[in-house]
């Protein structure tokens, strides 16, 4: 048995996992469920020893389990497949499985084809070619691989972390078979899904988490899915959300029937309005980002429309004429130019002309990091000296320079702190009040809930309808999230 | 701006320079720090120092060009071939302008459509334009060229001309570099080249075009090509299908001892053209003193590896982040 004991967790001032405790047993899957940021992740990082806790013991049969690294979890039979597959595309599933594995200096393809067949066969896959390569297998069967070679090891413990986010109907059956495989050779799975249904019909048990702390533990038919839903979500509304009156005016952004690649979104329509603050909740991977980024023709679409004001955006740099603005979710990777200055990356959009003269760009930002209370010491600073929050509000204010109508925010508070935040939701208020109109997706309910006026939900690609905001609360949300 | 990086490399530069001046003295010979070879030197420079204009914009992108030694070599056949049909220098300098904003614009769209990376697109323009330059001549050098006020650029000052300082064509070089050091600070267009150096995903974001910047930084990139290729015609008196080549190689050398990172983002022109002078300075003095050109080479690349590990260190320190309130 894998036994978590009281372990805690901190990543500087933010608790991840507070005192939490868990048993894996052989022969038994468990359903490992919570929110978007709940702590589930740093749990299975923890064991399978990509993270080590603070505080708080790991045992495996009763003895200290101390895995200094994924590759020590291994040889103690603990191993995590990852939402994103690790493989080598370019080399045949016979290799992919014994990565890592092959003893000794020779390689005999042979050899590891023979073995990798008994392996695929007792996980159900006989007909899967140990020869083929794994970049011309489908998501499903690459998954397939994946968990192989856990078993090319014999790990005892299989950790999937949400192994059908990208999986159809017909391959998640697959999948339950497999794991129910796994369970009849006595192997302790820890299955994470956000979808309650196909945790119901796979596991034996479910841990819930919640901001860290472990909420329930039981098996699975003494819990109903409204109880394993106000689990997740239990959580005191105890913050205070601005909110002045707003006037909802025209309509400024449309989209209609709009589709991605990948069908996220799936047929998307809605319409935002002056004066209004609009927010999208759902999972992570349920195309949330995927809609903005559709809407702002950062990535393809396949169908549909989307008009801002009175046309339709040709091109990014149409959009933000057309004045829409987007703050990206992924601040480091694509929302800030690390190695230029705040005054730089606040105007880059909002530039007029072919002239540039650094010291009009630093006057103008100084009063727009003034207005939005950006803590720096001037705006010549790099912007990779600010703290998340403060880098943030440059983000933001890149869309207040631009002259923005309608402004799309991804994530907008994720990671940054609570004094920020409230200048954030202030600041959102204050737009709203004063006409713009804005698009918010977060995975926070309770922001959400405190700051829209109207709210939808995305589930694997579809877009629910816009509700006002108190028709629902924090479980009925979560009820559109996790249902499948 | 990076003002630090700029006199870290100008210090550099003084130091070699004053290395060589003991060096000089101890060996016993005329004085190394003379008006006549800072003359030779800018003389020398000047066409590895055009380039090195443009190849600190590629740079800049974080892209690569590998074309420039060929790039040359082609404009000085053709301008070549052309003065020798025309006889007017005028002409000249505009083909060896039109050769190489050709041969950049070729470069930029491929690099900003095709989207294989700079490295294989110029490697193959490197092979082609080469290959063009000895179609054009014949594979023979375009020799007999009339001499017209072009090959003034590169000449030695006369008796009357000392007041000038340095050759024309090096003035040709400073103006030059002031006016695209102008154009990366005090324009949009140069901001954004910066910008999608530093994040071509937030430049992305924020409307900038892209394949507009990728296409004018090769197109510049090539310009400057063009540009030194002229100067060469002046230096050498022909067309040369074989010259230059590895001159992108020392162009590109200029840009990184000059503080250019080929991450892109970061970068100097001025660090560049020092950067110029650092490896003419060693060439010159090691030629001076009789010191063999293997231990050149390896001086040269020694210091590329100093000048490029000072970079990583200095992009490795932390950021000082600021502390939350």
């Amino acid at each position: 048995m894998l036994e978590v004991h009281a372990i805690h967790k901190s990543y500087g001032s933010t608790r991840a996992l507070i005192n939490v405790s868990l048993q894996i047993r052989p022969g038994e899957v468990l359903a490992l469920a919570g929110e978007n940021g709940s702590g589930k992740s740093t749990l299975m990082r923890i064991l399978s020893g990509e993270e080590t806790q603070d505080t708080g013991e790991l045992t495996l049969d009763g003895k200290p389990y101390t895995p200094r690294n994924p590759q020590d979890a291994l040889t103690h039979g603990v191993s995590l497949v990852h939402q994103e597959l690790a493989l080598c595309p370019h080399m045949t599933v016979a290799e992919n499985i014994f990565l890592g594995q092959m003893g000794g200096g020779g390689f005999s393809p042979k050899e590891a084809e023979d073995k990798a067949r008994p392996i695929l066969e007792s996980l159900g896959y006989p007909d899967l070619n140990p020869n083929r390569l794994v970049r011309e297998l489908s998501i499903s069967l690459q998954q397939v691989v994946e968990i192989a070679r856990t078993q090319a090891i014999n790990s005892q413990y299989v950790l999937l972390d949400e192994p059908t986010s990208s999986l159809t109907k017909a391959d998640i059956r697959k999948l339950f078979d497999l794991v129910g495989r796994l369970k009849a050779q006595g192997k302790g799975v820890v299955y994470i899904s956000h979808f309650l249904d196909e945790v119901r019909e796979i596991a034996d048990r479910i841990a819930i988490l919640r901001d860290g702390t472990m909420v329930h533990q039981s098996h699975m038919d003494e819990v109903t899915e409204t109880q394993i839903i106000r689990h997740m979500v239990g959580r005191e509304m105890n913050e205070l959300f601005p909110r002045s009156v707003r006037t909802p005016g025209e309509a400024l952004l449309t989209v209609s029937q709009l589709t991605g690649n990948g069908l996220k979104p799936n047929q998307a329509s809605f319409t935002l309005r002056k004066g209004e603050v609009c927010g999208i909740a759902g999972l992570n991977g349920a195309g949330r980002t995927e809609l903005l980024r559709a809407i702002f023709s950062l990535d393809a679409v396949r169908a549909g429309q989307v008009t801002v004001g009175s046309s339709t955006p040709k091109s990014i740099r149409n959009s933000w004429q057309l004045g829409a603005g987007f703050v990206s979710e992924d601040r480091k990777e694509e929302g800030l130019a690390l190695t230029m200055s705040i005054a730089e990356n606040l105007t880059f959009p909002g530039r007029k002309g072919w002239k540039f003269s650094s010291k009009e760009n630093d006057e103008v930002a100084v009063g727009f990091a003034k207005t939005l209370r950006v803590k720096a010491r001037t705006v010549q600073q790099n912007i990779s000296e600010l703290s998340g929050g403060n880098q943030q509000k440059v983000a933001i204010a890149r869309l207040l320079h631009s002259g923005c109508e309608v402004l799309i925010l991804d994530e907008p508070t994720r990671g940054i702190d609570i004094g920020s935040k409230a200048e954030i939701y202030e600041l959102i208020d204050g737009l709203a009040k004063a006409g713009k109109a804005v698009l918010i997706v977060s995975s926070y309910l309770p922001e959400l809930l405190g700051i829209c006026d109207r709210i939808a939900v995305m589930n694997r690609g579809t877009l629910t309808e816009f509700v006002p905001v108190g028709e629902t609360n924090q479980e009925k949300l979560m009820e559109l999230c996790v249902q499948s | 701006m990076k003002a630090k990086g700029v006199i870290g490399v100008f210090l550099a530069w003084v130091i070699i320079c004053i290395i060589f001046a003991v060096l000089f003295s101890v060996a016993g010979r005329q004085p190394f720090l003379t008006s006549g070879n800072f003359e030779l030197m800018m003389r020398q420079a000047v066409i590895v120092g055009l380039g090195a204009i443009g190849m600190a914009y590629v740079i800049m992108t974080g892209g690569i060009d590998l074309s420039p030694g060929s790039t040359i070599a082609l404009t000085t056949v053709v301008v070549a071939l052309v003065l020798k049909a025309t006889h007017n220098p005028y002409i000249g300098v505009g083909v060896s302008v039109l050769v190489g904003v050709i041969a950049g614009l070729i470069n930029g769209i491929l690099v900003a459509k095709l989207k294989v990376g700079p490295f294989i697109v110029t490697l193959a323009s490197m092979l082609i334009f080469r290959g063009l330059a000895k179609g054009f001549s014949s594979e023979q050098t375009v020799s007999s060229v009339p001499e017209t006020w072009i090959q003034a650029f590169t000449a030695a000052l006369g008796k009357t001309e000392k007041w000038q300082i340095i050759p024309k064509g090096a003035w040709v070089w400073v103006v030059l570099l002031i006016i695209m050091t102008w154009l990366l600070h005090r324009t949009v267009f140069g901001r954004n080249v910066v910008a999608v150096g530093s994040n071509e995903k937030t430049a992305r974001l924020c409307g900038i075009n892209i394949t507009g910047v990728k296409v004018g930084v090769y197109t510049i990139c090539g310009l400057f090509a063009g540009v030194a290729g002229l100067m060469q015609v002046s230096r050498v008196g022909i067309g040369d299908p074989t010259i230059a080549a590895g001159d992108e190689l020392k162009m590109i050398a200029a840009v990184v001892i000059g503080g250019g990172s080929l991450l892109g983002g970061e970068g100097n022109m001025l660090g560049a053209a020092i950067g110029t002078l650092i490896m003419t300075t060693i060439n010159m003095g090691c030629s001076q003193l009789g010191i063999a050109n293997w231990i050149q080479e390896i001086i040269t690349g020694s210091i590329i590896v100093v000048a490029v590990a000072l970079d990583r260190y200095r992009m490795s320190r932390p950021a000082k982040i600021a502390v939350e309130a």
